[in-house]
This record gives C-alpha cells, structure tokens and sequence, in this order.
C-alpha cells in the first residue's frame, strides 16, 4: 500500500514533467490502434525520428531562448542559409566534409552571438531583432542560389547524416547488431549513473526514493530503451540523424543540469534583476544562449541539407515556427526560467508523430494543419493550469 | 450646509486582522489648504485610499461626509465625479502624448462621436494658464520636468470639476524652485475656491503653506493644528509624529568592539540619468568592523539608491566619489564585483529583485556563490543540498523541504532565504535595506538576533530602515538620510526619535 501511495505522489508532484510523455504515449498507442500497427513499424518510427531531427536540435536550442524570456525567429531562414552554403562549400569550392562541418557550426555561432548583441547590448527586442534577421537570410539563400537553383551533393559520406544508418557489423535474425549494443551500452550506463546518484545522496543521507519505487523505475525505462532499439534494430538501426539528436540531447540536458552555465540561464529566465544582483552576467549569458541557438541552426541545416541531398530555395521556411511550437509543447514557459531540454525534443517527437499518423491515416493536409494546432494550444492550456494549480 | 467640504468620521479599516486604520477622525474646510502628516506606515495612504474609493464603501467602517452628503463611494470613478481627484508620486500621464491629449485622456472633448480636437485644445491652453504652466499644448509629455509634470497632471483633474485635490508627496521629486512654483499655484486655487489635501515630509514647507494640519500616526489621528492661532511648528509636528512607544523587542549585544574602518565612502554622489537629478548627493560614510550602522530616513530620500550605488550600480547611475575597502580605493562596476570585494545586498523588494520565486529553496540559496558548490563548472548537487541544510538550521527558515518553490513561502522566511543566500557569498559588509519589512514580530526577532551572531563573527552591517524603533534598536551608529543627503550622523547614544525625524524631514 505503501508503495502505491508513494507512486501516486510522485506523479502527482512531477505530472507537469511527465504531462508530455503520457501524452505522447496516448498519441502513438492511438496512432497504432487506428493503423494497425502500421505506425509502430520499424519502418516508420525510423523515418519519424530521422524526420523529426531538424527541428528537434533548433527546439533545443529555442527552449533555452525562451527560457532567457526572448525568441528567436531567425533560425528557420539561418538553417536554409547555412545549409545552401554548405553545398556551396562541398560542391563549387570542393572543400573536404571534415572541414566544412566546423566551418557552418562556426558560422552558425557568429550569426547567433550577433543577434545576442543586438539583444542584449543594443537592446532592441529580440523579436524584432531576429524577424529582420530572418528576412536577411530569406534574402541570402535566395542570393547565393539564385544562379545555380537548387544545389545537388554527390558527397556520399555527407548525405549519408540524414539518410545513412550507423553501420551494422553483422546482423542477427535480421535485427541490426551493432544497433542492439548501442542500446545495451545505454541501458547499462543509465543504471549505472542512476545506482550511483542513489549511492551518492545515501552517503549524504539525503531522502531518496523507496527500494521499490526505484527499481520499477529503473525496469521502466530500460524496457523503454530497449524497445525503441529493438524496433530501430528491425530496420536499418539507429540513423546517424538520431546518434546527432542524442548526441545533442546529452549534451545539452548536462549542461542545463549539472553546470554553473546551466544554472545560470535558469537564473537569468526566472528573474533577471535578481540575478544581476547576484553577480550574474546577465548580458553574457543572452550571448551563450542565442550563440548556442546558431549554432543549433547551422547544425539543422546540416541535417536538412543532407536528408534532402541538395540546397534549395525555400530550405528553413516556417523551421523556427515548427520549433517554437515543439518547444512549447515541450513545456516551456513564455514566463521565463522553465523548460526542459528533454521537454524539447519530446515535443518535436510529439508533432512529428502526429504529421506522420496523421499521413499513414490520409488526412488532408488542411485538417493537419488544424490538429497540430489544436494539439499545440492543448499543450499550453495544460501547461497554464497545472500552474495554477501549484501556484 | 456646514464649514466643512469634507468630513472623514471615525474611519477604521483592517487588513486581515491588523488595524490600518483606527477611529480617524479628518476634516477639511472649505478653500482649505490641509497638510496631512505622518511616518511612513502611518496610514495616510491607506485613508486617502478610503476617501478615493480605492478601497470601496462598506470595506472599512464610519461614514465620508463630502459636501454634506454621505458618500458611499465603490469605485475610483464615483469619488471623480464627486469632484475628488489624487495626484499621485507615481504620475499617472502618457509620456508619448501631448500635453492637450493627456489633460483630456479619459475625459474627451467630443463633437459627435467623434474628438474635437481644435475645442480640445483651446480648453488645455485656458487650464494651463490656471495651473500657470507656460508651454504650448502641443508639447510631449516626456519632454516636461516632473514638476511640469505634475501642473499638466493638476490641469488634468481640473477639467473635471475637482473640488478637492489630493496631492501625494508632491514636492518629493522636485527642485526648489518646481516646488516653490508648486506651492504658489496651491495657493492660486485655494483662491479659486478648491480645498487642497496635501501629504508632505518635508516640514518648511508644511509650515508656510498650510492652513491647517493633522498628524497621524499608527493609524489614529493625533492631532490637527490651526496655523491661524499659530500651532504648526516644527517640533510640535515632530514631537507627535514620532511620540510611538518602542518595545524592547531588540535582544541586546554584549561585546561591542569595532575595529577597523571596512567600508567607506567619501563625496559619494549619484545621478539617475531617468530622472535628470542627483539621487544621492555628496554622501560621506564609513563602517567599522564588528559595527552595525544604521540608515534611517523616509522613503525615497535615497537610501536605496546609495545601496545600489555601492554595489556594483545596477541602475547605471552615472556615479563619483571614492569608495574604499578595507583601506583599498576600489571602482565596482558590477554586483559581481561588489561580491569579490565582500560586499553582500539583501534588496528592499526580495520578491521584485531579491529572490528566484520559481525556483526552490536551494537554487535560491547557491545563486549568489555558484563557485561555492561547483568545480569547473560542474555543479555537486549534493553539496548544494548540503549547503542549503545548513542554512535552513542556522537561520531556522520553516519549509517542508528544501525543493519547496520560495514564492511559496512566508514573508519572514523567504526573508530568511534571502539572507541565507548572502551569506553563502560571505560577505565582510552585508548591507540589509528594510530587513524586516512585512514581516510578522517573531520573525523579527529572529532576523535581529541573526544580525547580532553575525556581528559576533566579525561582520559588519549597513542596515537601512524605516522604522525609528529597529533603528534606534539595533545600530551602534545613525546616519540620517533625506534628498539625496546625509543630513546628519548620529551615535546611538545620542540618538532620539525626535531628532531622527527632525533630520528626515528637512
């Protein structure tokens, strides 16, 4: 009895947390009733992922914007940009990938840590600020494409980021080997890091969760990593667009965790006049942010690039809309100082699920459209009264 | 008809259980010019808030008497129409507009459905001329003094047929000669029959304009005084402004030895860019180790500001003078800097700037001294946990845990988080503006007595209040601030609410 006591106030303590991931689980479970099972296929989760990537990094980067309480409407048109030029580098000036890929990050930086000056030092609002710097790429990818149209790459080793699958050293009843031991190796390093924060708190005699709850948890999500794997093993394995968004995701939720940087941003997002006065460089920090998202951004086009082999005109239209909004069912607040990483790249798994199910099913676009919005305002709805509700 | 426009009769109102207001008694006569005097918390605001319909009829009890009538005013709007009109400190005018739209916002000039902006602004130039403001209609807003200001603000309220104008701290944000210019149109409409309610600190000025004038204090009336058989003098107002008993509620400190001089200031001045004047001028001011000192004044005579100014100016005030620490000339251009200096500030506002309300207890308490529980960057949560432990003891703060969101918490402990936070930075100065403002009695005593253990320690502390007891209570030395200035320095010894409130009130 106890145990299921102290299961119902878990989840009532963290239902905002996990508000997206049940929500998630409802719209594939749905998806998979009403396609017969066609949605969960290895297949289409594959794709769904890899379709999912170019938005999931730009969201990651956008929940921190946010968080800092300001937006950034350049990336979509930036990602387009920096992808076209990209090709430009690989194909007219023949540069190698190794060099190119540094390059465009580096780019990406520039161009975000000048938005953050024009922010944060000039003080122009930051819609403002990067709506003119979403005009000026819409303008750039038209200028550097205009007389060669869409840009073909031939580069084998470059499309293969977003088409090409991690290599499989042998395969075993037709699942992916090396796939399954990348999954294993994540089970074992999440229970591994978990037993040991667990060991850690119990040597400081903190309060952990009881014996039971723990173990559950663990068997949860270790299923969960192992399924996901073992329906990536059934077809191709894990995509390099996926081994990139972990990578990211990794990354990131460290650093907003377990840093002073980290710190810092949520800091700045919850109050920043308090935080000036605690010796925050509040102007710094707006930098990093809109730094990281540029980069973001040049990584996006990277990805979107190579998943369509080619740069083409329209590359990035309507990304940063797509982000904002898998960043805000991903929980993030417009009132600054909360949001997730980990919220962001399940709210661009979210609407990516629904754009999918929804064409297995043949909606029609227009309806689409209609229910990606609908989901997106139920997010926020949900978001404001569980505030409420707490507050 | 009586000799009164306006009878206030045993007026009480409450806030949750704490008495604002006590059985006030408040008369204005008719052509009146009526000066309404107290400390801050006295409850003048509170009462005009009633006579405004702030807070609407049947929240307090007893009876307004406007005009002969009872009034039972619900909304801001009925004591308008009336004829009552409030003039805030804070101006309430569009800065972008004109000087015709602003006097006319709300009240339009209208031919039709439509404004009539030629009508509109041949009226503002005949009720410009009546608050003897000299510019053309057509001026913005922003670009008048605040005491121009304040005339397009009472040309505003005479367009709607103000009988009795309620001007609060008017001359607070004013040069003398604005003031003075103020005083004259006061005296100008008193001749054309408008009674004048006015709430001022600033006592010369109380005395030369004033037909009459009542003290509150602690929420009763204490007294009006006739100025025609010569009763408004200064020390009278003083003697029953400050006449409140002062519990011994200040536990006392035994060992009271300073040493060195560990802060100090010298022709110290501030100038707000915004407001276009000085908000601290020529201040000179020293702390001892082991000392406490005290800063008293009123609000907004620029205690704040000398905080702020010290700590790393936030603000951006354009800033002059010396500062020393420990002995060293230093130039602190950021908290950041203040903090590596050993300077800590616990802000006047914790919930506007002092403190993360989202965030929980812990993050609260790390977020001032990062290094504290990080290394390389990496944050041990555990330590932090532990930290925040020890401070949740030793300054007693009550939460269920340490993941408990402090805008949740009471006034007194998330005063407590506040602190906490400072001294995780351990500060050798820590400067605490209004330590115990809103906060119930035994929270007090506990902040208080965390002050005396960190005196013990070696620390010294900048504490600027507004409350003569805590002042009186706790400092081994008393400066007293008003415009901007040092207006005196005091030892405790010889220091008295009298003479306290004689120097706040220059």
């Amino acid at each position: 009895m106890n145990f299921i006591n102290e299961a119902k106030s878990l989840v009532k303590v963290n239902i905002r947390d996990y508000g997206m991931y049940i929500a998630l689980i409802v719209i594939m479970l749905t998806f998979s009733i009403m396609t017969d099972g066609l949605f969960m296929s290895s297949r289409n989760i594959s794709n769904l992922l890899d379709s999912a990537g170019y938005i999931a990094v730009l969201a990651v980067g956008m929940t921190l914007v946010i968080v800092i309480r300001h937006i950034d409407l350049s990336v979509g048109f930036a990602a387009g940009f920096l992808g076209a030029i990209t090709a430009i580098l690989l194909t007219q000036m023949g540069l190698p990938i190794y060099l190119t890929i540094p390059i465009i990050l580096l780019l990406g930086i520039v161009v975000g840590m000048f938005n953050g000056v024009l922010v944060a030092s000039i003080g122009i609002p930051s819609f403002v600020a990067t709506l003119a710097g979403m005009l000026i790429f819409r303008g750039a990818l038209l200028q550097v494409t205009e007389k060669t149209g869409t840009i073909i790459i031939k580069d084998d080793q470059f499309n293969a980021i977003g088409n090409g699958f991690i290599p499989s050293i042998m395969q075993i009843n037709g699942l992916h080997l090396l796939s399954l031991l990348v999954g294993l190796v994540g089970i074992l390093l999440y229970i591994y890091s978990e037993i040991s924060t667990r060991r850690n708190k119990l040597t400081y005699d903190f309060d952990v969760v009881s014996k039971e709850i723990f173990i559950v948890k663990l068997v949860m999500v270790s299923a969960i990593i192992a399924y996901i794997t073992w329906i990536l093993a059934g077809y191709n394995g894990f995509s390099w667009t996926v081994v990139i968004m972990l990578l990211v995701v990794v990354v990131y939720h460290f650093l907003t965790t377990k840093t002073v940087l980290g710190r810092h941003i949520y800091a700045v997002g919850s109050n920043p006049e308090a935080a000036h006065l605690s010796g925050i460089n509040v102007k710094k920090i707006t930098y990093i942010v809109f730094g990281s998202m540029g980069m973001l951004a040049a990584l996006s086009g990277i990805l979107f690039t190579s998943r369509l082999q080619s740069a083409t005109t329209t590359a990035g239209t309507l990304f940063e809309l797509d982000a904002i909004a898998a960043a805000y069912v991903g929980g993030v607040s417009s009132a600054g100082g909360v949001g997730k990483v980990t919220g962001a790249i399940i709210g661009a798994i979210v609407m990516a699920s629904l754009s999918s199910g929804m064409n297995l099913l043949g909606v029609g676009i227009s309806y689409q459209y209609m229910i990606r919005g609908g989901v997106l305002a139920g997010a926020v709805i949900f978001d404001v009264i569980t505030r409420k509700q707490r507050g | 008809m009586s000799e009164y426009i306006l009878e206030m009769k045993e007026i009480s109102k409450e806030f949750s259980g704490f008495k604002a207001l006590a059985d006030v008694n408040f008369k204005v006569g008719k052509g009146e010019i009526h000066c309404l005097i107290g400390e801050n918390g006295a409850g003048k605001s509170t009462l005009m808030k009633v006579l405004s319909g702030v807070y609407p009829y049947g929240t307090y009890q007893g009876d307004i008497v406007f005009e002969g009538n009872i009034q039972q005013f619900n909304k801001i709007n009925d004591s308008v129409k009336a004829g009552i009109a409030i003039i805030y400190q804070e101006l309430a005018l569009f800065p972008d507009l004109t000087v015709y739209e602003n006097i006319f916002a709300g009240n339009e000039v209208k031919h039709g459905p439509f404004i009539d902006w030629n009508q509109t602004i041949v009226q503002a130039k005949k009720m410009l001329q009546k608050v003897k403001l000299n510019v053309t209609p057509e001026t913005l807003v922003k670009d008048l003094s605040v005491g121009k200001q304040q005339l397009v603000e009472i040309a505003k309220a005479l367009t709607k047929d103000v009988k009795l104008l309620i001007l609060d701290e008017p001359t607070a944000a004013l040069n003398e000669d604005d003031s003075e210019n103020l005083l004259e149109v006061l005296g100008e409409l008193k001749k054309q029959g408008i009674s004048c309610i006015m709430i001022s600190h600033k006592l010369k000025e109380v005395i030369s304009i004033s037909d009459k004038a009542t003290v509150l204090r602690d929420g009763r009336t204490i007294c009006t005084l006739d100025a025609s058989k010569d009763e408004v003098s200064e020390s009278v107002i003083i003697k029953n402004m400050v006449g409140r008993e002062i519990n011994d509620i200040y536990p006392k400190r035994t060992n009271k030895s300073f040493g060195e001089k560990v802060l100090e200031v010298t022709n110290w001045s501030a100038y707000n860019v915004q407001l276009g004047r000085n908000v601290v001028k020529d201040v000179n001011l020293h702390v001892k180790k082991g000392e406490i000192i005290g800063i008293a004044g009123l609000m907004g005579s620029g205690r704040t500001e000398l905080a702020l100014s010290i700590f790393g100016n936030p603000k951006a005030y354009k800033v002059q003078g010396n500062l020393k620490v420990n002995g060293v000339p230093k130039t602190i251009k950021h908290p950041r800097e203040a903090i590596k200096a050993g300077i800590a500030y616990v802000t006047e506002d914790r919930k506007g700037d002092g403190l993360f309300l989202i965030q929980d207890i812990k993050s609260n308490v790390s977020a001032s001294n990062m290094t504290g529980i990080s290394t390389n960057g990496i944050i041990n949560h555990n330590e932090e946990v532990k930290v925040a432990t020890s401070y949740k003891k030793s300054l007693n703060i009550k939460a269920s845990s340490l993941e408990q969101v402090v805008g949740n918490l009471s006034g007194g402990n998330q005063q407590k988080v506040s602190i906490g936070k400072w001294l995780f930075a351990s500060p050798q100065i820590l400067i605490l503006d209004e330590p115990t403002r809103g906060i119930d009695v035994g929270a007090k005593f506990e902040i208080y007595t965390i002050m005396n253990k960190l005196i013990s320690e070696g620390m010294s502390i900048i504490m600027i209040s507004s409350e003569l007891g805590e002042v009186l209570g706790m400092s081994d030395r008393v400066y007293v601030m008003a415009e901007g200035e040092v207006k005196g320095e005091l030892s405790i010894d010889e220091a008295n609410q009298e003479n306290i409130m004689q120097l706040a009130t220059q």
